[in-house]
C-alpha cells in the first residue's frame, strides 16, 4: 500500500492508471472473446425484436422460445444457436421451414414470409450465435464464367453432389424416406445457402474447403446444364436406364405391337 | 439317296415351259441377268421350295421378327457408328463443340462419343437409333419366348430352336452390356466397376478372371478396345451364326399355327412368301426401322454428355444399368450381406450368387424346361398346332411366376427410383422385396393357375350351353333367363382340338421293371398329377349331342323357370387315368 | 395320346373319323369371304391411291432429309410444348423415319387390301428323315468305316483321339497373357495397397487444395484424394484413383463412438476414410449429416462413420476402412500410412480377419 500510495503524487498518474487499466482490459477482451461474428444486420435491435416476435410465433413451438431446441415425442426441433442467417433465409424462403407437421424430412412448400420478415427472423437467430452469413450477391454472381470454369464446375458438381442429387440435379433417394430434392429451377443464391449450412442430412461444404470459386462454377454448370435444352429429344423424366427402358417397352414395343396387330388382322369381310 | 448315274432326259420328255402371257418390261429387262445366274447357281432350283412357301398369319408370329429386324437395324447403325467411334483409353483434352465439358480430361472413346453426338451430323440419331434398337431387340425377343413358351411352340421338334433363342437372349444381354460400356461415361462406367467387382468376387478364381478381363487392375487401359472386339466382331458373328440356324430350323420345321377350322397337325395354312408374306415382313422391316428412326428423333436416349466422362470417384444417384440388366441389378441390391471369412480367404456370397446365380438361373430354367414337360407327359411325339395358355393350365402357371419372380427383381434394381417416386422409405422396399421375390411367384403361380382353369369352364360352357345370345326370357314366374345360341362348328372344333392330358394313378403293375425304372415311372406319374388333376377335360361327343338336342327345343323355361344344363358329376370333370 | 404326324397327309380325315380324340369334327377351311376392295371397285381405286400416296411421300420426305442435312445448323433448338431439343436430329429423324415408315406402311396396306388373300394350304413332312435315307446313310457310313480302315488299325482312331484333344492346348495357352497373373507377390503390389503413405497429405478432390482441421466444420464432408495423385497419369491415374479416394467427415466427438484402438486415427472428430464401398467398389460420397451414416448409390450398402464404418444395411459385407490420419509441421491432415486392409470389393485371397467388426476395440 505504501508502494501504490508513494507513487501518486505524479499528475499523470490518475490518466495513465485509466489508460492503461482500459489498454488491459481490452487486450483480455481481444484474447478471450469469440471471434467477431458476421450478422446479417449487426447491432440492429429492432430487426432482431422483431424477429424474436415473428419466431415465436411461427418457430418457437419446435425450437423453443429462445431457440434452444427441444425433443420432446415427435416434435424435434434442434437448437438453432449456431446455424447462422444463410440458414433462416434457406429454410423460410424455400418454405421448409415451419414445417407443417413433424417427419423425417421437411418438403419444399409455399413461403408465406415475405422478405423482411425472413431478413428479421435471420437476423434474430444469428444474434443467438455466429453462423454462416446469408452470401453477398457477389458470392454467387455466376455471369462471367467461361467454358473450362463451367466444365471445371461440372466435374466439382460430380465429384461432390450428383451422388445424392443425380447427374443433372434430379434428385435421390436417401435412406428411411429421406431424399436429397431435386436442383431444377432454383436461384443461385438458395444453392449457395444450402452448401453453407447444410440442411437437414445434406453435409456442410464451407467456404474453406470448398471456395467460392468451386461453388459459383458448381452453380453456373447447374444452370448451364438446365438452360440448355435436351439435345436428343424428349427428357422423358430424366431417370436414366430405368425410364429408358419404360418407354422402349411402352412405345418402342407397344406400337410394333399394334402395327403387328394391324399387319396381320383379317379385316371387315364383304359378305 | 443311292441312284444310278442321272440320264438326261431326252427332249420328248421335258416340255418347254411357254410364258403365259406377253412378258413386262421389268421381267423381260431381269430375264437376261436372271439367266446368267441360273446357268451358274441354278436359281430357278433353289428358288423353287421357297418362292410359295406358306406362313400362318397371326400378329404374335410377328414378334421374332421385331427382334429380327431390330438386329438389322443395329448392325446397320452400329455400321455407321463405328466409323466415327475410337474403342481408346487414351486421355485427351477435350476442346470439341460441347462447351459444358471443355477443357477436361477425358478418354479418346468418350470424346469421340461426343464428337458423334455434337460434330457428325446425323450422328446423334444414329447413337439414340442404335440404343433405342438395342432396348427394343432385347425386349422383343423377351416377348417372344414367352409366346413360345405360352403357347407350348419349345415341344418336339422345336427344342433345339428354343435352346438356339435362350443362347441368343443370353448373346443379347452381354452384347447390350458391352455396347453401353464402350463410350467410356459415368453410368456405364459405374456398371464396369460394379462388374469388376462382381467378378472379383468369383470365389478361388475372382482375381484371376478380374486381371485377365482387364489386362491387371481396374479400369486399365484395355478394357474398352476388348468390349469393342467383343460387340463388333464376337458376339455379332456368333448371333449372325445362330439367328440363321434358327430361321433355317423354322423353314424345315415349317411355322406352328394356331387350332381352327382346317387347321391341323398335318398342314400349315396361310400366305404363300411372295407376294403377300414378303410384302408384310417387308413392309414391317420398314415400320421397324421407321419406329426405331422415330423414337431416335424425339426421344433422348444415353446422354453421355450430361453424365460426365467416367471417373473412379465420382458416382450418381439412381445408378441403373440399362433395363435387361436390371434383374441382376435388384437380385444384387436385395441380397443380404452373406460373405464367409475362412481362415485367410474371403467368400464373397452376397456377390456372387445373385451375380452370377440369377444369370445361371434364368437362362438354366428357360432352357431345360422343353425337357422337363417333355419327361412329365412322356410325348414323343411333333407337335405343330399351339396350344391356347388355358388349355395347360399349370405351364401358364409357372410361366406367370417366373415373370412375377423377374418383376420383383426389376422392382428390386430401381429400389431407389421406387422410393423417391412414391415416396417411400427405401430400406422398406429392400426388406419388402427380399420376401416377395418368394413368396409372389407362388402367389402368381396359384392365382393364374385358378384364371386358366376358370377360362377352361368358360370354354366348356359355350361348348355345351352356347354362346350368350343377349336376349333375355322372361318366365311367368318372373325369373329371368338368357337365351344361349349353338356356337358355329369351326369354333366348337377349335375348343375342343387339343388332347387330353391324363393325370396317371401310380402304376399298379410292375412287371419286367427294375427298382429303378419303377422309381423314375411313379415319380412321372407323380408329376403328371401335379400338372394335369386340376385341368378340365373335353367334352364328349355324347355329351355335346345332348347338349345340343337339349338345345335345339326352345328354351325349356320349365315351372321353376330353371335351365336344365347337363353338369358332370364333379368327379367327371377331371380324370385319373390308369 | 400321339399325335398325327400326317407324312405329307392332310390329317382331316382322322379328325373327321376318330370320335374319341375329336368330339367335334372338322368343318374343313372356312370358305374365303371377299373383302371389300375385292368386291368394290372404287374401295379398290381408294385403296391403289393410298398405297401410292403411302410410297409417294416417300422422296420427298428423302429428299427433306438432304435439305435439312446441309442446311439446319447444328446449334438450332426447337422450343414446342415440353420438347427442347435439337432441331437438325429432329428433324432429320422425322424426315427419315417417316420416310421408313411410310414404305411399310404402304407395302403393308398393298397387301392387306389389295393382294389375292385366298389363304393357301401346304403340307407337312415328318421332321425325322425318311427311312430311305436313314438306310442309305446307315448302309454308306458302314462302307465309310470299313474303307478307312479304322476298325482294323485301331491305333489309329485312339492317337487320333489324343492328338486332337491336345491339339487345343497351344491355343488355350496363348492367352495366358491376357492380363498379369494376380500372384501372392503381384496381388500386394496391386489391389492390397494404395498410394497413400506416411505423411501424404489430404487434398480436396479436383482442386487438389490441402486441407486444415480449422476449416472443417462439424457436419462438413470432403472428398479428398491423396496429393501424390497429382503425379501420375493415364491409366496409373484412374487405377490408383480407384483405390485411394477418400472421403473426410466432421462429427462432434460426444455423438460417435471411437474405440480405444483408433483413438489416434482422428483428429478432434474429424475422420477419414476410404471413399471405396467395400460392396463391388462404387464410390460413395452420400452422407448423411445428421444420422453419419453413409449411403452407397449402387445398392444401397449403408455404413455408420460414426462407428468406425460398420454396415448397417444393404449387402455389403465388411466395414469400410478407415485412413489413420494426423497433422504435419505446417498443419495440414496427412495420412500416417496406407489402409491397414485392402480398399474396395471382396476377392477370394484377401484375409478379411483384420477389418473392423462391430465390438472390436
Amino acid at each position: 500500500m505504501r508502494l501504490l500510495s508513494s507513487r501518486r503524487r505524479h499528475p499523470a498518474a490518475k490518466a495513465l492508471l485509466l489508460v492503461s487499466g482500459l489498454f488491459l482490459m481490452g487486450a483480455l477482451y481481444t484474447l478471450i472473446a469469440p471471434p467477431a461474428q458476421v450478422l446479417a444486420d449487426t447491432g440492429n435491435s429492432q430487426q432482431i425484436a422483431e424477429g424474436k416476435a415473428l419466431f415465436a410465433v411461427g418457430c418457437a413451438s419446435c425450437h423453443g422460445l429462445n431457440g434452444e431446441g427441444q425433443v420432446s415425442g415427435t416434435i424435434q426441433g434442434p437448437p438453432l444457436a449456431g446455424v447462422g442467417a444463410a440458414a433462416v433465409d434457406f429454410q423460410v424462403s424455400s418454405g421448409r421451414m415451419p414445417m407443417a407437421r413433424p417427419g423425417e424430412q421437411a418438403p419444399v412448400k409455399p413461403n408465406l414470409y415475405s422478405e423482411e420478415e425472413i431478413a428479421a427472423l435471420a437476423a434474430y437467430v444469428a444474434s443467438l450465435g455466429p453462423g454462416p452469413a446469408i452470401p453477398e450477391p457477389a458470392a454467387y454472381d455466376t455471369s462471367n464464367l467461361s467454358a473450362e470454369d463451367l466444365a471445371r464446375g461440372g466435374e466439382l458438381f460430380r465429384t461432390n453432389c450428383s451422388a445424392c442429387h443425380n447427374f443433372e440435379g434430379a434428385g435421390g433417394a436417401l435412406p428411411n424416406g429421406k431424399y436429397a430434392p431435386p436442383l431444377i429451377g432454383l436461384d443461385n443464391k438458395r444453392i449457395y445457402e444450402a452448401m453453407i449450412t447444410g440442411p437437414q442430412q445434406m453435409p456442410v461444404f464451407d467456404d474453406e474447403v470448398l471456395r467460392p470459386e468451386d461453388k459459383r462454377a458448381i452453380i453456373g454448370y447447374l444452370q448451364s446444364l438446365h438452360e440448355r435444352p435436351t439435345d436428343g429429344g424428349l427428357a422423358l423424366g430424366g431417370l436414366g436406364p430405368v425410364s429408358e427402358g419404360l418407354w422402349a417397352w411402352i412405345i418402342g414395343l407397344g406400337s410394333l405391337i399394334f402395327f403387328a396387330m394391324w399387319i396381320a388382322a383379317k379385316g371387315a369381310k364383304a359378305k | 439317296m443311292a441312284q444310278p448315274a442321272a440320264t438326261v432326259p431326252d427332249d420328248s420328255s421335258v416340255q418347254p415351259v411357254t410364258p403365259q402371257k406377253e412378258l413386262g418390261p421389268v421381267f423381260k429387262a431381269a430375264s437376261g441377268p436372271t439367266k446368267w445366274l441360273d446357268d451358274r447357281i441354278g436359281l430357278a432350283g433353289l428358288g423353287r421350295p421357297f418362292l410359295r412357301k406358306v406362313f400362318p398369319d397371326h400378329w404374335s408370329f410377328l414378334l421374332g421378327e421385331i427382334a429380327l429386324y431390330s438386329f438389322v437395324v443395329l448392325i446397320l447403325s452400329g455400321i455407321f457408328l463405328t466409323i466415327w467411334f475410337k474403342p481408346s483409353m487414351s486421355e485427351i483434352e477435350y476442346q470439341g463443340s460441347y462447351e459444358l465439358l471443355r477443357g477436361l480430361r477425358m478418354s479418346e472413346a468418350y470424346a469421340s462419343t461426343l464428337g458423334l453426338s455434337f460434330d457428325i451430323r446425323g450422328g446423334l440419331l444414329l447413337r439414340q437409333m442404335h440404343h433405342w434398337a438395342a432396348a427394343v431387340f432385347i425386349a422383343a425377343m423377351l416377348t417372344h419366348s414367352l409366346r413360345i413358351f405360352f403357347t407350348g411352340a419349345f415341344r418336339k421338334p422345336r427344342e433345339i430352336n428354343w435352346l438356339i433363342g435362350v443362347a441368343m437372349l443370353t448373346l443379347g444381354l452381354i452384347e447390350g452390356f458391352a455396347g453401353y460400356s464402350l463410350p467410356d461415361d459415368l453410368l456405364s462406367g459405374t456398371g464396369l466397376r460394379f462388374v469388376d467387382g462382381l467378378i472379383r468376387a468369383i470365389p478361388l478364381i475372382g482375381t484371376w478372371a478380374e486381371f485377365f478381363t482387364f489386362a491387371g487392375e481396374f479400369p486399365g487401359s484395355l478394357i474398352i478396345p476388348r468390349l469393342y472386339m467383343v460387340h463388333i466382331l464376337l458376339v455379332p458373328a456368333l448371333l449372325l451364326g445362330l439367328i440363321a440356324a434358327h430361321l433355317a430350323l423354322v423353314v424345315y420345321h415349317k411355322h406352328t399355327q394356331y387350332p381352327g377350322p382346317g387347321r391341323v397337325q398335318g398342314n400349315v395354312v396361310g400366305y404363300p412368301v411372295f407376294p403377300v408374306y414378303a410384302a408384310k415382313a417387308g413392309g414391317f422391316f420398314l415400320i421397324v426401322f421407321g419406329v426405331l428412326t422415330l423414337m431416335g428423333a424425339t426421344m433422348q436416349i444415353n446422354p453421355v454428355w450430361v453424365f460426365g466422362p467416367y471417373n473412379p470417384a465420382e458416382i450418381t444417384a439412381g445408378s441403373q444399368p440399362d433395363w435387361y440388366m436390371g434383374f441382376v441389378e435388384g437380385g444384387i441390391r436385395i441380397m443380404p450381406n452373406w460373405e464367409w471369412h475362412i481362415g485367410s480367404t474371403t467368400w464373397s456370397w452376397n456377390v456372387a450368387i445373385p451375380g452370377l446365380g440369377l444369370m445361371g438361373l434364368f437362362f438354366g430354367l428357360m432352357a431345360i424346361y422343353p425337357f422337363v414337360e417333355a419327361w412329365v407327359t412322356g410325348d414323343k411325339s411333333e407337335h405343330h398346332l399351339l396350344d391356347r395358355p388355358r388349355n395347360n393350365p399349370t405351364r401358364t402357371a409357372f410361366g406367370v411366376a417366373a415373370m412375377t419372380g423377374y418383376a420383383m427383381l426389376w422392382i428390386g434394381g430401381g429400389n431407389d427410383l421406387v422410393a423417391t417416386q412414391f415416396h417411400v422409405s427405401l430400406n422398406s422396399v429392400t426388406y419388402f422385396l427380399r420376401v416377395a421375390v418368394f413368396v409372389a411367384p407362388v402367389l402368381a403361380f396359384l392365382v393364374t393357375k385358378r384364371i386358366c382353369i376358370g377360362l377352361q369352364r368358360a370354354d366348356r360352357d359355350r361348348m355345351l350351353h352356347g354362346a350368350e345370345s343377349g336376349v333375355i326370357d322372361r318366365a311367368p314366374s318372373g325369373k329371368y333367363a338368357e337365351r344361349h345360341r349353338a356356337i358355329s362348328q369351326g369354333e366348337a372344333f377349335k375348343l375342343t382340338q387339343h388332347p387330353d392330358q391324363p393325370a396317371l394313378l401310380p402304376l399298379t403293375d410292375v412287371d419286367g421293371m427294375s427298382v429303378k425304372e419303377i422309381k423314375s415311372e411313379q415319380r412321372r406319374r407323380k408329376a403328371t398329377r401335379f400338372y394335369f388333376i386340376d385341368t378340365l377335360r373335353r367334352p364328349t361327343r355324347a355329351e355335346l349331342e345332348e347338349a345340343a338336342e337339349h338345345h335345339m327345343h326352345p328354351m325349356a323355361i320349365e315351372g321353376d323357370g330353371e335351365h336344365h344344363a347337363i353338369e358332370p358329376e364333379p368327379e367327371e370333370e377331371h380324370h385319373l387315368a390308369k | 395320346m400321339s399325335e398325327d404326324t400326317a407324312h405329307g397327309q392332310p390329317g382331316a380325315e382322322l379328325a373327321t373319323l376318330d370320335q374319341e380324340r375329336y368330339p367335334v369334327p372338322d368343318p374343313g377351311l372356312e370358305p374365303h369371304l371377299p373383302r371389300l376392295t375385292d368386291v368394290d371397285e372404287r374401295a379398290a381405286n381408294r385403296a391403289t391411291r393410298q398405297v401410292a400416296t403411302f410410297f409417294g411421300l416417300v422422296p420427298i420426305l428423302c429428299i427433306g432429309f438432304v435439305v435439312v442435312y446441309f442446311a439446319v445448323p447444328g446449334d438450332a433448338w426447337v422450343d414446342f410444348g415440353p420438347l427442347r431439343a435439337n432441331s437438325r436430329n429432329l428433324l432429320l429423324g422425322l424426315t427419315f423415319g417417316l420416310a421408313l415408315l411410310f414404305l411399310g406402311v404402304g407395302a403393308v396396306h398393298w397387301a392387306r387390301k389389295l393382294m389375292d388373300d385366298q389363304e393357301k394350304i401346304d403340307y407337312r413332312h415328318s421332321a425325322a428323315s425318311s427311312d430311305a435315307d436313314k438306310n442309305y446313310m446307315l448302309t454308306e457310313l458302314d462302307k465309310v468305316v470299313d474303307e478307312s480302315r479304322l476298325t482294323r488299325r485301331k491305333v489309329i482312331g485312339r492317337s487320333l483321339i489324343a492328338a486332337l484333344a491336345t491339339i487345343l492346348l497351344p491355343m488355350i495357352v496363348g492367352l495366358a497373357d491376357l492380363g498379369p497373373w494376380p500372384t501372392k507377390k503381384k496381388r500386394a503390389e496391386t489391389i492390397e495397397r494404395t498410394i497413400w503413405a506416411p505423411g501424404i497429405r489430404v487434398v480436396n478432390d479436383v482442386t487438389f487444395q490441402p486441407i486444415k482441421p480449422e476449416n472443417i466444420e462439424v457436419g462438413q464432408l470432403i472428398n479428398g484424394e491423396p496429393a501424390n495423385l497429382q503425379d501420375l497419369e493415364g491409366a496409373e491415374f484412374q487405377i490408383e484413383k480407384a483405390k485411394s479416394a477418400v472421403i473426410v467427415v466432421r462429427m462432434d466427438p460426444n455423438t460417435i463412438t471411437i474405440p480405444p484402438s483408433r483413438q489416434n486415427w482422428q483428429i478432434g472428430g474429424i475422420l477419414c476414410y476410404s471413399k471405396i464401398c467395400t460392396h463391388v467398389g462404387c464410390p460413395i460420397s452420400l452422407w448423411e449429416q445428421q444420422t453419419h451414416h453413409l449411403l452407397c448409390p449402387c445398392h444401397q450398402s449403408t455404413f455408420d462413420l460414426g462407428n468406425s464404418g460398420v454396415v448397417v444395411f444393404g449387402p455389403a459385407a465388411r466395414a469400410l476402412p478407415q485412413l489413420p490420419i494426423a497433422l504435419d509441421a505446417e498443419g495440414y491432415i496427412v495420412a500416417q500410412r496406407d489402409f491397414l486392409v485392402p480398399v474396395g470389393p471382396s476377392f477370394f485371397e484377401r484375409d478379411s480377419r483384420n477389418d473392423f467388426k462391430e465390438g472390436d476395440t
